[in-house]
C-alpha cells in the first residue's frame, strides 16, 4: 500500500500523484493520513484505484471521482462525492451537507447520517444512507436511486424529476411534486441490490421501505400549480 | 345644437396602450411573458459617451501606419495556462439547446477565425463546439447540466456562473418544446419538459463557499485552467471584490442588455443594472484591492459597435463579450425572414420567442428542418466579419485618441452627454469638468 502523509506532502502532490494513474497500474492501494479536515482530497481521479483516508475530510472530498473506491474512515465535509461520475465513496461517519450533489453515476455509501440537501440536483448516482437525512434533500433530483434506512427531513424531493427515493423511516415532509409511490416487486429487487452494494442488507429488509417519486403534475407549466412553485 | 369644442381624446402615460396589451394577455392567458434577449427599455448606455480624441496636449496615431494593438490575456493570476487572445472581444455564453448545434458550430468557427473564444452554456459542452473553437471556456452553472471532468480537463478556460444580466438572481429555463431527444439526453432529463434550472449552486453558498469550490476545480485541473466568475449587474463593487477573494483569475460582469435564451419579461426589465453602471464600479474593486489588471474584467450587455468597445475598456474592462450581437451576425432577426416573422405574429428586429423554437433563421431552434437552414460556414464566415469590423472600429478610435494599444484607453479619453451617464460612468459633461457624484 502507497501511504501519503497530507500534513507533510500536501493536498497538490496528493491530487497530482493520483490524477498521473490512469489505466491498468500496480499501485492501486493507496492510504492518505492526517486529512485533518482539508478539503478536495482525492478530487478529479479517474482510475481504477482504492484510496482510504484515515480520519476526517472537508469539503468535496472524492468530487468528480471516476472509477476509484474512495473510503473515508471519518465524516465528510460538504460534497462529498460531488459530481461523482462512476466509481464508490463509503463515508464511515456522518456527511455534511451536499453529499452526492448532482452525481452522474456510481456508489455514495454514508454509514452514518446525511445533513441537509443530500442527493441534491442528482443525476445517475446510487446513495445509501445507513442513518437519517436532512431537509431538502434529493431537491431537483434528475436520476438515480437513493435509499435512507432512517428518517428523512423536511422537503424531501422537492421538484423532483426521475430519481426514485426510499425511505425506510419517517419523512417530516413530502417537498412540491413528490409523493409516495407503490412499491412493485421491480423496486424490491432493486433495493435488495443496492442494500446489498450499499453494505446494509445486514440492517435493514426491502420491504421495510416506503416508495417516493416524482407526481409530474410540474413537469409543464400551469399557472393553477403557482402556489408549488 | 350648438357643437362646443371637445376635450380630445387622451392617453394615459401610465396606462399605455401598450400595458394595456400586457393586462389584456395575462388576463386572457393566466402566466407571465416569457421571452428571450435582454432589456429593451432605453437605457443609459455607451451611446450616451463620446471620445475627446487627440489634441495639442496628445497626439494621434496614423490611422493606416501605426500599430495600435489587441491583444488580451485573461487568467494570468493563478492557471497555469492563461489564455492568449488575438482581439478583446470574446462571445459569451449560449447554450446547445437554447442553440442549434450548426449555431454553436458557427460561432466556434467565427470566433476561431477571428482568434477569440467561445463559451459553452446551460446544457454542457457539444462537439460542434469543442470541435471549432480553438479557445473554448467551459461555464459551471448551477445546472450542472452535462458536467463531468472529462470536459473540465479539455477546456481552455472554467467559468463559474454566479448571475446574468439578464436575470440576476434567477436561474435557467428552457421550456419543452426545445427539449429535443438530443438535448434531453445531455441534460438528463425527461423529453419535452419546460425545464427550470436552479438559481443557486447546489453544494455551495456565499464566498467562503465559493474559495474552496474554485480551489476544488483547480486541483482537479492541475491548475491549469484559468477561472472566470460570471456575474449579473447588480452589486458589481462587491461582487467584484467577493470574486477576486474567492480566487477568480478572471471577472465576468454582465449587464442588464445582456440576453437570455428565456426568462419573465418582467424580470429581464426590471432586476439588474445598465453595464455602464456596472463598470466603474467592478474597476473600483479592482482598484481597491489593487487587482486591475491583474484580475481582468470582461464586460457584456448591450456591446454592439467597436465604439461600445472601445468605451468598455476606457473605463477600465480588459475585453468584452457579446452574445445578442454575435447572433444578428449570423443571421438572427433578418428582414429577410419577415414574412415568417410575421406569421409568428411579430417583425423582423422585434422578434424574441426564441423559446419557442420556431426562429424561422434556424438558430435558437432543436427543429432539425429549421435548423437545417442554417449554414455554419457561412455563419462563421459573417461572424468573423463582425467581429474584424468591431475591432478595426476600436482601433480606430484609440489612434484617434493617441493610443497603441486598447487597453491604453481610460477614463480621461471620455465625455458624457447626460448627467445620467457621467454620474454611472464617473466622467464629466462634455464641456465641463463636472462629475456629478463626485466633489
Amino acid at each position: 500500500m502507497q501511504s501519503f502523509d497530507l500534513s507533510k506532502d500536501g493536498l497538490r502532490a496528493l491530487n497530482s500523484t493520483l490524477h498521473s494513474l490512469r489505466g491498468e497500474t500496480n499501485m492501486t492501494e493507496w492510504e492518505v493520513i492526517n486529512p485533518k479536515g482539508s478539503h478536495s482530497i482525492a478530487v478529479g481521479v479517474d482510475a481504477l484505484i482504492d484510496v482510504t483516508v484515515r480520519g476526517s475530510t472537508g469539503y468535496y472530498c472524492a468530487g468528480m471521482n471516476k472509477q476509484a473506491t474512495i473510503r473515508v474512515k471519518g465524516s465528510a465535509g460538504p460534497g462529498v462525492a460531488e459530481n461523482m461520475m462512476s466509481g464508490t465513496v463509503i463515508v464511515d461517519g456522518d456527511a455534511s451537507q451536499y453529499a452526492g450533489a448532482t452525481g452522474r453515476g456510481g456508489l455514495l455509501v454514508i454509514k452514518g447520517n446525511a445533513s441537509s440537501r443530500c442527493g441534491i440536483s442528482m443525476k445517475g448516482i446510487e446513495i445509501v444512507v445507513h442513518g437519517n437525512i436532512g431537509h431538502m434533500s434529493a431537491f431537483m433530483a434528475q436520476s438515480g436511486t437513493m435509499i435512507v434506512l432512517g428518517d428523512a427531513g423536511d422537503a424531501l424531493g422537492d421538484s423532483l424529476y426521475e430519481a426514485r427515493l426510499f425511505v425506510r423511516g419517517s419523512v417530516k415532509s413530502l417537498g412540491a411534486d413528490c409523493i409516495e409511490k407503490e412499491m412493485r416487486p421491480e423496486h424490491l429487487e432493486l433495493l435488495a441490490n443496492l442494500l446489498e452494494r450499499g453494505e446494509a442488507s445486514h440492517l435493514a429488509k426491502p420491504s421495510e421501505f416506503k416508495r417516493y417519486g416524482s407526481a409530474r403534475t410540474l413537469y409543464t407549466f400551469n399557472v393553477d400549480n403557482a402556489s408549488a412553485y | 345644437m350648438t357643437d362646443f369644442p371637445h376635450t380630445p381624446p387622451k392617453m394615459s402615460w401610465t396606462f399605455s396602450n401598450e400595458v394595456n396589451a400586457e393586462i389584456r394577455r395575462a388576463a386572457a392567458t393566466g402566466i407571465y411573458d416569457i421571452r428571450g434577449g435582454g432589456s429593451k427599455r432605453q437605457l443609459p448606455h455607451f451611446d450616451d459617451l463620446l471620445f475627446l480624441g487627440a489634441s495639442i496636449s496628445r497626439y494621434p496615431l496614423e490611422g493606416y501606419r501605426e500599430k495600435c494593438g489587441t491583444d488580451v490575456w485573461l487568467g494570468t493570476r493563478f492557471a497555469k495556462n492563461p489564455i492568449h487572445l488575438e482581439i478583446p472581444i470574446t462571445i459569451a455564453g449560449m447554450s446547445f439547446g437554447a442553440l442549434s448545434g450548426p449555431a454553436k458550430e458557427a460561432l466556434g468557427r467565427g470566433a476561431s477565425e477571428a482568434g477569440t473564444s467561445t463559451t459553452t452554456g446551460d446544457g454542457g459542452m457539444t462537439e460542434e463546439e469543442r470541435g471549432h473553437s480553438k479557445t473554448l471556456v467551459y461555464q459551471y452553472l448551477p445546472s450542472r447540466y452535462g458536467m463531468n471532468p472529462d470536459d473540465l480537463r479539455r477546456a481552455d478556460a472554467i467559468e463559474v456562473v454566479v448571475g446574468q444580466g439578464a436575470k440576476p438572481g434567477g436561474g435557467g429555463m428552457l421550456l419543452g418544446q426545445k427539449i429535443s431527444d438530443r438535448v434531453a439526453m445531455m441534460r438528463n432529463l425527461p423529453k419535452g419538459i419546460d425545464q427550470r434550472s436552479a438559481c443557486r449552486h447546489p453544494d455551495w453558498t456565499g464566498p467562503d463557499d465559493l474559495e474552496i469550490k474554485i480551489a476544488e476545480l483547480r486541483e482537479i485541473t492541475n491548475w491549469e485552467k484559468p477561472i472566470y466568475v460570471k456575474i449579473g449587474g447588480s452589486r458589481p463593487y462587491y461582487d467584484t471584490a467577493l470574486s477576486v477573494k474567492a480566487g477568480a483569475d478572471v471577472v465576468v460582469l454582465d449587464g442588464m442588455q445582456g440576453g437570455t435564451a428565456a426568462t419573465q419579461n418582467v424580470f429581464i426589465e426590471n432586476v439588474g443594472m445598465p453595464i455602464l453602471a456596472c463598470i466603474p464600479q467592478a474597476v473600483k474593486a479592482l482598484q481597491d484591492l489593487g487587482m486591475h489588471r491583474k484580475v481582468q474584467l470582461i464586460v457584456s450587455g448591450g456591446i454592439r459597435t467597436g465604439a461600445d468597445v472601445a468605451k468598455a475598456m476606457a473605463l477600465g474592462a480588459d475585453a468584452v463579450a457579446i452574445g445578442t450581437a454575435a447572433l444578428i451576425a449570423l443571421g438572427d432577426n433578418d428582414p429577410i425572414h419577415e414574412e415568417e416573422y410575421r406569421k409568428l405574429g411579430t417583425t423582423a428586429g422585434a422578434y424574441d420567442d426564441w423559446h419557442e423554437g420556431k426562429d424561422p433563421a434556424g438558430i435558437t431552434t432543436q427543429d432539425p428542418l429549421l435548423s437545417s437552414r442554417f449554414d455554419p460556414i457561412m455563419g462563421g464566415r459573417r461572424l468573423k466579419n463582425y467581429l474584424k469590423v468591431l475591432t478595426l472600429e476600436a482601433q480606430t478610435i484609440a489612434r484617434a485618441c493617441g493610443k497603441n494599444h486598447l487597453h491604453h484607453l481610460e477614463p480621461e479619453d471620455l465625455c458624457a452627454l447626460t448627467v445620467e451617464a457621467a454620474a454611472m460612468a464617473g466622467v464629466p459633461i462634455a464641456g465641463t469638468s463636472w462629475v456629478p457624484g463626485r466633489y
